[in-house]
């Protein structure tokens, strides 16, 4: 076989092979060409802006950049030297300077990121640094003891260089210990991990519901001739293209207090009027508008893969003596797994990541890991910021590749 | 498709020349609305520069963060006391010459004609605004007196809302708990206060909506989704006065403070911002807006102009923070403590928060 | 579905109840979208249905939160309803203003989301294509990437644009082209979603034919490609046209003041002091996603008719 087609030629007398490559890999090229510019323009637009947020996460110069009196004698001591005066000479250096530049504050907040309460030691330090007179060690703890302690000093050490993994200690709850090692914060000041895993579970809730609710419609819609199915399709259709503001503006307009359902409750007598059902501003709100707004995605890849099971199956099961719950189980349920899994992942994916919802209608306990994002966001609290969001993104990309391997991405449909 | 086109490509030339001149951030609701009226409606007939109003949960935030991306959109903001000293220790604000601001009616300078330190190195006070409680009182006819019954669900039973944060809710948490308003912040400052203070809001945490925006808790309250609410005196007065809601300021445990205007570092029109800031902070202007909401203005000059509301009837002075009756069980917020405490108060507080 | 001759009697209950459940779940997916409707012509400043309301009294009824949608910040809102009341209308309502903006941005983002996206989507669908699938899940991912992570980075990124290459070069925060660059790649994958899959069912032999016509690879594409996947293209650029037309965050990070578009307003109005006035956009945004959704519907069953695929 290969030695008669390295004989064959073309036309103009070149090997068939050579040519077949030759105009293979010019028609890989234009493929790619096709493709480059949206491909460079997601990567300018999209995955380098991301990159360079998440730098963050591992880089913070606001106290390295405004103490390089101290950075330099920690380059010279190392971890477990005795703080003599040389030390907080430097320190007294650095708050002179901090004071005349006015970055006693940005240097004070590095530090109090992995030390509560110590931002303040440095801004009111700074405001009497120009008058200290050595001996400076007593000068500095005179005017707040807090300098002796070695737990500063180590923070201090750790931020004196602009890469930093503190901030992951702090997104998974940890700190470090004076020595140098690490622990976990107290119980009630840990939060990171536990709203990961809240994120998670209120995710796997949500896609649960969707599942449990998309499952008979679907059916119903696959089952159905075409000319009713589609009408019907346009129940499951007009959700997804609605507005997802408008759509949480409505689910708050139903729930609230003095909303539709309460009131209907009420004049029904089934609750009183001051028995009314808290119903959003919490996780409930959350977990109800999310099931409502994810819906469509479970449904239409469920749909597609009933559409295809043939009823036959069934019959046969049934016509050898099954009952119709034994059939269900054994014969349907089986082929609709892949679009269990496809919908279920990528309502999961969708969930994880929600923002919008949560910060409109969850209240101070249906708030999911985004909207922890987006408040130290707001805080500038950057560095943190990015350390969530790498986590989040880590696991979301994780999903994301297990739902390429199982599902494969170009079957992603949209009604 | 091509008239589309013709049409959109119009709008961009027309939208995107037309840059305010100055752009200024604030609170929103009715406090905005006072600004507008009181300011910037003046300001633009009598000089004919654009002013746009931006509004934000806490105008401080935002800028801190602009500043810090070195990408500053607006050219004065509206902040609080704390906000303004820890924004100006960061070197984050432009400072503002005293000397740039119009002098009294009478021509007492600017520096001894506002009130005693209204005026600090970037800021220009404008009011004097408060943290009260406020009810429905077709709920409760016989109300809530004191800032105890905010936190006494058995006597009082219903919702409560509190603003998100840590700033004002410690301090009422504490006088509720019977600590007396001098001692407020010497307990806050040990660790025993502050587990204090968290204990007294561990009682009505089950039941307490949180709100981030000005505007919300007379939203809340109107709803009936709420049965009393912290609040800023002046949107419960507003909601009062002009809808005419039956709600009830109790003055009792009121934290107050000064509001200020400050130009963030690296604003777009400083020389704009400076003019505008001299405006809306002479003696009429600030006596202007308490026309519009229950406001004390940061001037002395200012308080003798001030009478009734819009409406031509209502007498601001019961109203305002600053009246000696609304004073037996006040506290004015100290900046001093929260320059320092703010973060770490307010980590605290979300962690707490976030507990179930 | 059919009930089944051979069912018992508690397979014939069993198969009621499920109808009376798929009726349940219709409702719940379906209602809160009605619901608001009648309730933004309530003339009460209240979100539920009074009961002059239910007794279809119209006295209960009004176009007021209408009305405000268009004097909410005009100048002169009081002034007679005359040609410069109007032109007040137009330059100052908020509402106006929000809508000019979501317009202006869902346009020119649709436009570079679709013609980037249909000609990768060409690039993908060919055989040849090398590494496709890591090139599908890179162009894929704004969809999957939470909008948070996506809208910080978009943040600082704009705030500085040229930082990573090492000098300034202006900022893209508070200006039109930063917004409708977000939103172009936000409205990506759904165009390469919509435009791949009607691929799947184009016959590559019409292009050989073509080009062994003689045809330039251009005349190729607009003369035979492109008429036939145009219903594709056509639902991409409305789905990319509507998530830029709902889209917040990014705008909530990186708009200026004179970006704000129509979801901005309305995540302020719901956060703040949620009026009725919400509603009546909201049903006037519900009525343009059925228009929407119909335009869609009829190119899916057009382009199954024309490329004779009958509906599976």
């Amino acid at each position: 076989m290969t030695d008669a087609s390295s004989q064959l030629t073309t036309a103009d007398g070149r090997p068939l092979k050579a040519a077949l490559a030759a105009a293979q890999s010019r028609a890989r090229r234009r493929a790619f060409l096709l493709v480059a510019p949206l491909l460079l323009f997601v990567v300018v637009t999209f995955i380098l802006p991301i990159g360079q947020m998440l730098q963050r996460s591992v880089y913070h110069d606001g106290f390295s950049n405004s103490a390089p009196a101290l950075g330099e004698w920690f380059a010279n001591n190392p971890d477990g030297s005795e703080l003599d005066e040389s030390a907080y000479a430097a320190l007294a250096t650095d708050l002179a300077q901090m004071k005349k530049d006015k970055t006693a504050g940005e240097a004070g907040t590095r530090i109090n990121y992995t030390i509560p309460g110590t931002r303040s030691l440095f801004t009111s330090s700074a405001r009497g640094a120009d008058k200290l007179e050595p001996p400076y060690k007593e000068a500095l703890l005179a005017l707040d003891a807090k300098w002796g302690e070695p737990l500063v000093w180590q923070a201090m050490r750790q931020a004196s260089s602009p890469w930093t993994s503190d901030f992951y200690l702090i997104a998974t709850d940890r700190q470090r210990t004076a020595d140098g090692g690490v622990e976990q914060v107290p119980e009630n000041e840990r939060i990171y991990l536990w709203l990961f895993g809240k994120t998670f579970v209120l995710s796997a809730v949500i896609t649960f519901l969707c599942l449990i609710l998309a499952f008979p419609i679907a059916h119903l819609l696959a089952t159905l001739p075409m000319a009713k199915s589609n009408l019907l399709m346009i129940l499951v259709l007009l959700p997804f293209w609605t507005s997802l503001l408008v759509r949480t503006t409505s689910w708050i307009v139903l729930l609230q207090g003095q909303g539709v359902v309460n009131n209907i409750l009420v004049s029904l007598g089934v609750i009183g009027d001051d028995g009314r059902i808290t119903m959003i501003y919490n996780q409930t709100g959350t977990i109800i508008v999310m099931t409502h707004i994810l819906l469509p995605f479970m449904v239409l890849p469920l749909y597609s893969v009933m559409r295809t099971i043939k009823p036959s199956y069934a019959r046969a099961a049934r016509s050898l003596g099954a009952t119709s719950w034994t059939t269900f189980r054994r014969i349907y349920l089986p082929q609709t797994l892949p679009g269990i899994g496809a919908g279920a992942l990528l309502v999961f994916i969708l969930a994880v990541g929600y923002y919008i919802t949560p910060a409109l209608v969850g209240g101070a306990d249906g708030q999911l890991i985004s909207n922890l994002i987006q408040f130290h966001m707001s805080k500038s609290n950057w560095s943190l910021a990015a350390a969530l969001s790498a986590m989040l993104l880590a696991g979301v990309l994780v999903l994301y590749w297990l739902y390429d391997r199982l599902v494969g991405i170009d079957k992603l449909k949209l009604g | 498709m091509k008239k589309l086109l013709v049409l959109s490509t119009a709008l961009t030339g027309m939208a995107l020349p037309a840059v305010a001149d100055v752009t200024v951030m604030s609170w929103g609701g009715a406090y905005g609305t006072s600004q507008v009226e009181a300011y910037i409606k003046p300001y633009t007939a009598e000089t004919g520069v654009k002013v746009t109003m931006v509004d934000a949960d806490n105008p401080a935030t935002p800028v801190k963060a602009m500043v810090e991306a070195n990408n500053v959109t607006v050219d004065v903001a509206d902040v609080e006391y704390a906000d303004a000293i820890r924004l100006c220790d960061e070197g984050m604000l432009e400072e503002i010459d005293p000397a740039m601001l119009p002098p009294a009616p009478d021509g007492t300078p600017a520096t001894e004609d506002f009130l005693p330190g209204a005026l600090t190195d970037c800021a220009v006070s404008t009011i004097v605004f408060s943290t009260v409680f406020a009810y429905d009182s077709s709920k409760f006819p016989e109300g809530p007196t004191s800032i105890h019954d905010f936190f006494d669900l058995e006597k009082f039973p219903g919702k409560r809302a509190m603003r998100k944060g840590a700033k004002a809710n410690l301090e009422m948490a504490l006088m509720a708990d019977g600590v007396p308003a001098a001692d407020v912040y010497a307990t806050l400052e040990t660790p025993e206060g502050v587990d204090r203070a968290f204990a007294m809001l561990d009682k009505i945490k089950k039941d307490t909506i949180w709100w981030e925006a000005g505007a919300q808790p007379p939203q809340l309250l109107a709803d009936g989704e709420v049965a009393m609410t912290t609040a800023y005196n002046g949107r419960i007065f507003a909601a009062a006065v002009s809808e005419g809601k039956p709600f009830q300021v109790v003055w009792d445990g009121q934290v107050y403070e000064y509001d200020l205007f400050v130009i963030p570092k690296g604003a777009p029109n400083l020389e704009e911002a400076k003019k505008f800031v001299a405006y809306a902070t002479d003696t009429q202007r600030l006596a202007d807006q308490a026309k519009w909401i229950s406001y004390g203005p940061a001037r002395k000059s200012s308080g003798a102009l001030v009478g009734l509301y819009q409406d031509g009837k209502t007498e601001m002075g019961p109203h305002m923070p600053t009246a000696a009756e609304n004073l037996t069980n006040a506290l004015p917020s100290s900046y001093e403590f929260w320059v320092d405490r703010d973060s770490e108060l307010n980590e605290r507080f979300n962690a707490w928060l976030a507990a179930n | 579905m059919a009930l089944p001759v051979y069912a018992d009697p508690l397979e014939r209950l069993w198969y009621y109840t499920y109808h009376v459940i798929c009726v349940a779940i219709f409702v719940f997916l379906i209602s809160p979208i009605l619901i608001i409707m009648p309730l933004s012509f309530n003339a009460e400043p209240y979100f539920t249905f009074t009961q002059k309301m239910v007794t279809f009294d119209p006295e209960g009824y009004s176009l007021r939160w209408y009305d405000l949608l268009l004097t909410h910040g005009m100048v002169t809102p009081d002034a007679p309803r005359d040609a410069s009341w109007w032109e007040d209308v137009w330059a100052n309502a908020a509402w106006v203003k929000a809508a000019k903006n979501s317009v202006i941005i869902g346009f020119w983002s649709t436009i570079v989301a679709t013609v980037l996206g249909t000609l990768a989507a060409l690039g993908l669908s060919r055989a040849e294509m090398p590494y496709r699938r890591l090139i599908m899940a890179i162009l894929i991912s704004p969809m999957i990437v939470p909008i948070i992570i996506i809208a910080t980075g978009l943040f600082f990124f704009y705030s500085n644009p040229c930082a990573m290459f090492g000098f300034e070069c202006g900022r893209l925060t508070s200006t039109y082209t930063g917004v409708v660059l977000a939103h172009a790649t936000l409205g990506i994958p759904f165009v390469i979603i919509t435009v791949t899959a009607t691929l799947i069912g184009f016959d590559q032999s019409l292009s050989r034919a073509a080009a062994s016509l003689g045809a330039s690879p251009s005349r190729t594409f607009f003369k035979i490609v492109l008429p036939l996947i145009l219903p594709g293209v056509i639902s991409g650029a409305l789905f990319a046209f509507v998530t830029s037309f709902d889209e917040v965050v990014a705008v909530l990070f990186i708009a200026g003041p004179d970006q704000q578009t129509i979801p901005r307003q309305m995540w302020n109005g719901i956060r703040e002091a949620i009026s009725p006035a919400i509603l009546s956009v909201a049903t006037i945004l519900v009525l343009i996603s059925i228009a929407l959704l119909a335009t869609v519907e009829l190119l899916r069953r057009r382009s199954e008719r024309i490329r004779g695929v009958t509906p599976q």
